[in-house]
């Protein structure tokens, strides 16, 4: 029972390490399709992960601690918490830790890494970017806590498996208003913590107008290839939290091989879906004004902590 | 049509102000290398009517100076920079003597347009760092970007003064692909200037070329032909129209929507192939000769009505986004009295509210009703986006009417490359010179032309619309963010190719 496990914790890292840049290469590929073009096809991002890991390495002089130890800092957190968060099974032996403030710790420890190497390149684009990084990660970490406090409250837990394992229970509770205002409130939040549109534009080749791309300016070779695989990774754990969250079915509950196997194509469908859908949505949305980022963020949060009062007035009349 | 005056330098001043206030606009001022002593020349142009007014001044080559005319007229300024750089000739009084176009690695004292320069010089010692003008106060921060771009873009560099987001000031340092281009006319023969000026701005094959053509058909007493005329309309309306169309779609790739991008790129695809039918270059080049045009074919009306239809509805569709018009709407305001005092021309003038367009002011050829030259008074990237959108209506009607009158001559073989023109220069004559006015698709083009006794190209100077609508894009950026900077950049579109020659 002990080693079904650690082979779902295990199987939850690879699923995300591997996954993370198809799941990259499969939005693109759809987004170029819905566009009209031909697209690269879903293995180019892993094609590009093993060009740059066979580069050599290089760092920009004057640049120190931060600046080094930033990749790894954002794989080891990613992965950390692709171990905690329940994605193919609720029963692991690490479930007892994967509290919901640890997780969202682990990922905005991934953030703060990346923008202090960003300010450690001490050039205006880092700068700058870990600038627009900190003022979106402070309206986002907020949401991404408030939004999932809605669920934890009918569970009486904020561990995540519990919760999980609770909603798959009792699916009743997700349509519930506090339910759908929680994902609302989720799912924006994940597109600002990703960099997607209408946020950030991950696909820009303006210096000027980015976010996320900006704070990594300076990174190259094997390094710029840890910080985009963290990036990827990020995606798809909290595409993987948000079908968990609300679509919790299929999920092995009980340590059982079958169920772990039913887990594992379930999520990578469940995934996938959510990135195409997001893809789908990002070809006919525009990314909008910098300034707008915080009214659509404060809007967001403003979901999240309506989920958490319907989620508290509905359980106390129930 | 074209009048030239003998004038004394102190004179100058006097006369240039009663032509502005005349209505007058400064089209170019070039410096001349003549046997004994150095030619200035100041064309100022009017319209309608058609009015081109020259001043020559003689100046003495062991103490070339000029008084300034930069209080006058902003454009005359950057002018008398480019010929000081140049020429080393000294406009006294200018309130910015700095360098523009000579980098400061180049060598003081050495003028590479001096009969006498040679070679270029090895790369000398710095001559100071650059003055780029430092914003002082709390929070004020700088953001240097470029000469080397992240995406396919000339070079280049921007400083930006930034506190928070909101850009303070901008400084644009240019001449980073400075090729030599009016050296390069000198001593050619005007059959084999016609490629170089083709390739002046590489996405304004046509326009360049036909100011080129004017300006040596009008030295060489050259007729062209009615239909001749009409064709190099067509060249220069399909040209407008391909890039417009890829700047609307690289507007809304800007505004992170990218899937009207790829719907603007494939109806330039169309164009382009359109356009290879016609001349046989994608981009038009060969299609504008010496004397004539040549056309392989005419446009298909249905074909361009297609491509019409498709345009009006990626327009219509990215002004439908909210976002995208969001990010259009309000940002990055050049006021009509700021594009007046800077000489702004093309698109970025007409979406001012200025109404200038020399296909009405110095028209070439009839363009009959179909013109009509739209006109914004916003000034912000979404009355620009509207303007090209407009323009783009109205070249694809004016190609069809066109296509339409010149398929029967088509058919006859009339449109074939005329013959070179080929009046033999009369024993002693010299100084014949040419004057080509032309709307192209980012402004006005003036190219004068100055042919040798041999019927060689003594002097060229060709004047990008760029040169005159740079200095707008930092006006119009002060107090907007950062990241509309790509934005307002692409909606104002400028060539760095064409203003660095």
């Amino acid at each position: 029972m002990n080693a079904i496990g650690y082979v779902a914790v295990a199987g939850q890292v690879m699923a995300v390490v591997i996954g993370a840049p198809l799941l990259t290469g499969w939005m693109r590929q759809v987004r170029a399709r819905l566009e009209g073009r031909a697209g690269p096809g879903p293995l180019q991002p892993w094609r590009d992960v093993r060009k740059l890991l066979r580069k050599e390495p290089i760092t920009p002089v004057g640049t120190g601690p931060a600046f080094r130890a930033a990749p790894a800092l954002l794989v080891a957190t990613t992965v950390v918490a692709a171990a905690l968060v329940p994605l193919l099974s609720t029963d692991t032996p690490v479930s007892a830790h994967a509290d919901l403030i640890v997780v969202v710790a682990l990922i905005a420890l991934g953030t703060l890494a990346l923008a202090l190497a960003g300010l450690d390149t001490g050039t205006a684009f880092g700068g700058m970017g870990a600038s627009r990084e900190m003022t979106v990660a402070s309206l986002v970490e907020p949401t991404l806590l408030l939004s999932v406090f809605a669920l934890s409250i009918p569970a009486g837990t904020t561990n995540i498996p519990a919760i999980v394992s609770s909603a798959a229970h009792a699916p009743a509770r997700l349509a519930s208003p506090a339910g759908l205002l929680a994902i609302a409130a989720l799912a924006v939040a994940i597109l600002a913590e990703t960099g997607r549109i209408p946020v950030d534009n991950p696909s820009t080749h303006l210096e000027l107008t980015m976010i996320h791309e900006a704070m990594v300016l300076e990174y190259a070779g094997p390094d710029l290839a840890l910080v985009e695989l963290g990036a990827q990774m990020r995606l798809t754990l909290l595409l993987g939290l948000l079908s968990s969250l609300f679509a919790p079915w299929g999920i092995a509950t009980s340590a059982s091989w079958a169920a772990l196997a039913v887990a594992l194509a379930l999520l990578a469908a469940k995934v996938l879906l959510l990135g195409a859908v997001l893809a789908a949505a990002e070809v006919f949305w525009a990314k909008v004004r910098l300034f707008r980022v915080p009214e659509l963020l404060a809007g967001s949060f403003l979901l999240a902590l309506l989920a958490v009062t319907a989620s508290y007035f509905l359980n106390g009349a129930a | 049509m074209r009048t030239t005056e003998a004038i004394s330098t102190t004179e100058l001043p006097c006369r240039v102000k009663e032509l502005l206030t005349g209505g007058h606009r400064l089209a170019l001022i070039a410096a001349h290398h003549d046997e004994h002593a150095l030619r200035v020349v100041y064309l100022f142009t009017a319209g309608p009517p058609d009015t081109r007014t020259e001043l020559h001044i003689h100046l003495d080559p062991d103490r070339p100076e000029l008084p300034t005319l930069a209080p006058l007229s902003f454009p005359a300024g950057r002018f008398e920079r480019e010929m000081r750089d140049l020429f080393g000739i000294v406009p006294q009084g200018h309130p910015l003597p700095h360098r523009l176009v000579r980098h400061f690695h180049w060598p003081r004292g050495w003028y590479p347009m001096h009969p006498d320069a040679g070679t270029p010089p090895p790369f000398g010692e710095q001559e100071g760092p650059y003055p780029f003008l430092e914003v002082e106060g709390h929070g004020v921060y700088e953001i240097p970007v470029g000469p080397v771009h992240a995406g396919l873009i000339e070079p280049g560099h921007f400083r930006f003064s930034v506190v928070g987001e909101t850009i303070l000031r901008l400084k644009a340092r240019l001449w980073f692909v400075h090729k030599g281009i009016e050296k390069l006319f000198q001593g050619r023969t005007i059959a084999a200037g016609l490629p170089l000026a083709e390739r002046i701005s590489g996405d304004t094959a046509v326009g360049h070329a036909l100011a080129y053509c004017l300006a040596v058909e009008e030295a060489t007493g050259t007729e062209v032909p009615d239909e001749a005329r009409r064709a190099r309309a067509l060249l220069l309306e399909l040209e407008r129209t391909h890039n417009h169309v890829a700047d609307l779609g690289m507007l809304c790739n800007d505004a992170g929507h990218a899937i009207l991008n790829a719907h603007a790129q494939r109806v330039r695809e169309q164009l382009l192939r359109l356009n290879r039918e016609i001349t046989g270059h994608r981009l038009l080049r060969g299609g504008i000769v010496p004397g004539g045009a040549a056309l392989r074919s005419v446009p298909d009306v249905r074909r361009l009505k297609a491509i019409g239809d498709d345009i009006r509805e990626i327009t219509d569709l990215a002004l439908g986004h909210s976002t995208v018009r969001d990010r259009f709407t309000g940002t990055a305001v050049l006021k009509t009295e700021a594009a007046q005092e800077i000489g702004c021309l093309g698109y970025v003038a007409r979406a001012s509210g200025l109404t200038h367009d020399a296909r009405v002011a110095h028209p070439f050829t009839d363009h009959g009703t179909q013109l009509d030259i739209p006109v914004h008074t916003g000034g912000d990237v979404l009355a620009r986006f509207l303007v090209r959108a407009a323009e783009i209506d109205t070249s694809l009607t004016l190609v069809e009417h066109l296509s339409l009158t010149l398929v029967e001559h088509l058919a006859d073989g009339l449109i074939a490359p005329c013959a070179a023109p080929a009046r033999s220069p009369a024993p002693g004559e010299r100084g014949r010179s040419g004057v080509g006015l032309v709307e192209g698709w980012r402004g006005t083009i003036a190219t004068r032309v100055e042919l040798a006794a041999d019927g060689t190209l003594a002097r060229v100077k060709p004047v990008d619309p760029s040169f005159f609508n740079w200095p707008a894009l930092p006006v119009a950026l002060a107090d907007t963010i950062v990241p509309d900077f790509p934005l307002t950049n692409k909606s104002f579109n400028l060539s760095y190719a064409g203003n660095d020659l």
